[in-house]
């Protein structure tokens, strides 16, 4: 049975052989149709996968706010000084945790560029002041030593953890826990190392190599309430409290009324859009919102492609049908039933679609990556992705081969044999 | 009823539905064929020779009358079942060869061998020994279009053979052949005769339908007379 089917491939695929070219073309319609069923499907997958990525790192029940430089700065505040004034405050991170229910803690980090030296070396850090929380929140693995806590918090320990890169830089080796460095004027000791954030888990903001944690405590202590810095590239100083608050909420479905809470209850106290909400599980809910768009687009065009290929077909193999009468009047003569007929007619329209779905599949598995080398865009090929190409191409091949092939069978074998 | 005959006709019509009054293709032909037996059918374009082969071959039904063929009632046959009688029991001559042209000559052989279910392997010598037989066995990866009428009718008549049929049905074999190629043809039927084979050939040239042992004359669909 398989052999015989194997057979009859091998025999359709001779015959299209004989119209290289016809064939071809009559497989572009599948060729696009199936090409833009897989990029549909890598896009929205990819979307998917990294809001899903995130929320892995991060944890579906966090929110983030983050300071941000109002675009429509008050022009009042800029003629009375060069100093801009933004962000989120101490205020609003005990508002949150005394006045939002759901809750359960809030972690505020404070952010600032240093100049790190140990000996010779040096390098510019960002500093982050934060509480022990934090690393419970970014859950990022420790390669040596140990993090910060409580202890640390309560004694205003001058210790600091080091990311990765940070750690080679200024000790030259990966695993030296104990060392003292230098941040501005003050001296820290080294108590652990953390891996770096890789990029891919959308904590950008959060963190970055080349950071270095402090405890909240020490960075308000050694370098003040408010932090005072020159804004990147121009004259203007910004004063800024916090830079950071990171929100833990109760449960995943608390999270948006949670946010929205957030959001109100800044927006009383901020007359500026100061800062930033983000939403780790709202991006996911982007992402599919992504997906749509884009299997909407994608598939009409797939939709379309696949209906007109499949017409292309079926008017290629009603051709074939009247050129091969007299083929099809000799074999049923010779003892060939309908049906034997029609799986032959089938099985050619079959591997003219399949045909089309294999290279369909090939251009298809290129465009997501031109999406994503040209857009930035995130995009994932699932196996499942194939399977589904591979079925769409043989039904085409089947829905509009059926036709062809059952007129074939149909005809009556002595007009057949007379036709010329 | 049954006197041996391997093909019997009582009372055969075939009406064609054309224009005002239709077509009597045949009209009441009654006759028995004996098995090892040779005819040539012979009349006027239009008699009806065709349409009774056609019959014979089990690709048409009659519109009346009885036709049985090894016994069987072929009325009550649907078209698979007469598809099968084609396979097993029948073979074809036409007088355009009819070969398929985009296949080799032995593809062309095995395409009976192909629809009996053969495996590859058997039927490929299965079409050699056929193709040897005709005196093609050299020629066998060769198209169709690459060889005379001759050699070409030569081998569908292997094609015919493939399936070792019990009748051999020929319409004008040697209609597109010159007198010697169809000297050549007409002793190859001659030779399949007396092995055994029975073999039914329409032609409307004398010398040539002198090779049968019985010929029978058509006029209007109707049985004219039989020598
Ligand atoms: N499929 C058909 N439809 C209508 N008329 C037909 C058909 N086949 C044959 N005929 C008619 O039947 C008659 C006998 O035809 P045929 O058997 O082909 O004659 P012959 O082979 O003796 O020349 C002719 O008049 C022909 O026109
Ligand atoms: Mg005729």
């Amino acid at each position: 049975m398989v052999l015989k089917v194997i057979r009859n491939i091998r025999i359709g695929i001779k015959t299209l052989m004989l119209h290289k070219l016809r064939s071809l073309l009559t497989t572009l319609g599948v060729v696009f149709g199936v090409s833009s069923v897989i990029a549909m499907l890598a896009v929205g997958e990819g979307a998917s996968r990294e809001a899903l990525e995130r929320i892995r790192k991060l944890g579906s029940n966090i929110i983030i706010l983050s300071s941000e430089k109002p675009m429509e700065d008050d022009a009042a505040t800029r003629e009375t000084s060069l100093m801009s004034i933004y962000g989120l405050l101490y205020d609003d991170e005990l508002r949150i945790k005394e006045s939002i229910p759901y809750v359960i803690r809030t972690v505020p980090v404070r952010t600032m560029r240093k100049e790190a030296r140990l000996g010779q070396r040096s390098m510019e850090l960002r500093v982050m002041g934060t509480t022990p929380d934090w690393f419970d929140l970014v859950k990022r693995p420790l390669l040596a030593g140990r993090l910060l806590n409580i202890q640390d918090m309560e004694r205003l320990a001058p210790v600091c953890v080091l990311t990765e890169r940070g750690a080679r830089r200024l000790l030259a080796t990966q695993n030296t826990i104990g060392e003292y460095i230098r941040i501005g004027s003050d001296s820290f000791e080294v108590v652990g190392i953390l891996e770096g954030d890789d990029g891919t888990g959308g904590t950008q903001r959060l963190d970055r190599d080349g950071d270095v944690y402090i405890p909240m405590n020490t960075a308000l202590q050694r370098f003040g309430e408010r932090i005072l810095q020159r804004a990147t590239g121009a004259l203007e100083l910004e004063l800024v409290e916090l830079h950071q608050i990171i929100v833990e909420v109760e449960s995943t479905e608390k999270v948006e009324i949670v946010a929205e809470a957030i959001h109100a209850m800044l927006q009383r106290f901020h007359p500026r859009e100061d800062y930033r909400i983000e939403v780790p599980l709202a991006l996911l809910r982007q992402a599919e919102e992504t997906r749509r768009t884009f299997n909407i687009v994608l598939g009409s065009i797939a939709g379309i492609s696949l209906l007109v290929g499949g017409i292309g077909i079926m008017n290629i193999m009603l051709a074939s049908v009247t050129e091969r009468t007299r083929e099809i009047g000799i074999r049923r003569a010779i003892g060939a039933k309908q049906r034997q007929i029609i799986g032959q007619f089938l099985i050619e329209t079959v591997v003219l679609s399949s045909l089309g779905g294999l290279i369909g599949l090939g251009i298809g598995a290129l465009i997501p990556w031109i999406i994503t080398q040209a857009a930035g865009m995130p995009t994932y090929i699932t196996p499942y992705s194939l399977v589904l190409a591979v079925g769409i191409s043989v039904s085409i091949g089947v829905i509009f081969g059926l036709y062809p092939a059952v007129r074939a069978a149909r005809l009556d074998p002595i007009t057949a044999l007379r036709h010329e | 009823m049954n006197n041996g005959a391997i093909i019997q006709l009582e009372d055969v019509h075939k009406f064609y539905p054309m224009g005002r009054q239709g077509v009597h293709a045949l009209a009441g032909v009654t006759l028995d064929f004996q098995p090892g037996s040779f005819w040539a059918v012979m009349g006027a374009s239009g008699s009806g020779k065709s349409t009774l082969l056609n019959l014979l071959g089990c690709l048409d039904r009659p519109t009346s009358g009885r036709f049985s063929l090894g016994g069987k009632d072929i009325s009550l046959l649907d078209d698979d079942e007469l598809s099968e009688l084609r396979l097993r029991h029948l073979g074809f001559i036409f007088q355009s060869f009819n070969l398929i042209p985009q296949m080799s000559l032995s593809e062309n052989i095995e395409l009976p061998l192909y629809y009996q279910g053969y495996h590859a392997h058997e039927s490929v010598s299965r079409a050699l020994e056929l193709a040897e037989r005709v005196g093609l066995g050299d020629r066998l990866d060769h198209r169709p279009t690459e060889l005379s009428g001759g050699q070409q009718q030569r081998v569908a008549i292997a094609r015919a053979l493939a399936n070792d049929p019990d009748i051999l049905l020929a319409d004008e074999p040697t209609g597109n052949l010159d007198t010697e190629t169809s000297g050549q043809i007409m002793s190859l039927l001659t030779e399949l005769n007396q092995q055994g084979k029975t073999i039914i050939m329409v032609t409307h040239e004398r010398d040539i339908a002198n090779h049968a042992k019985h010929r029978l004359h058509m006029r209007d669909g109707i049985i004219d007379s039989i020598e």
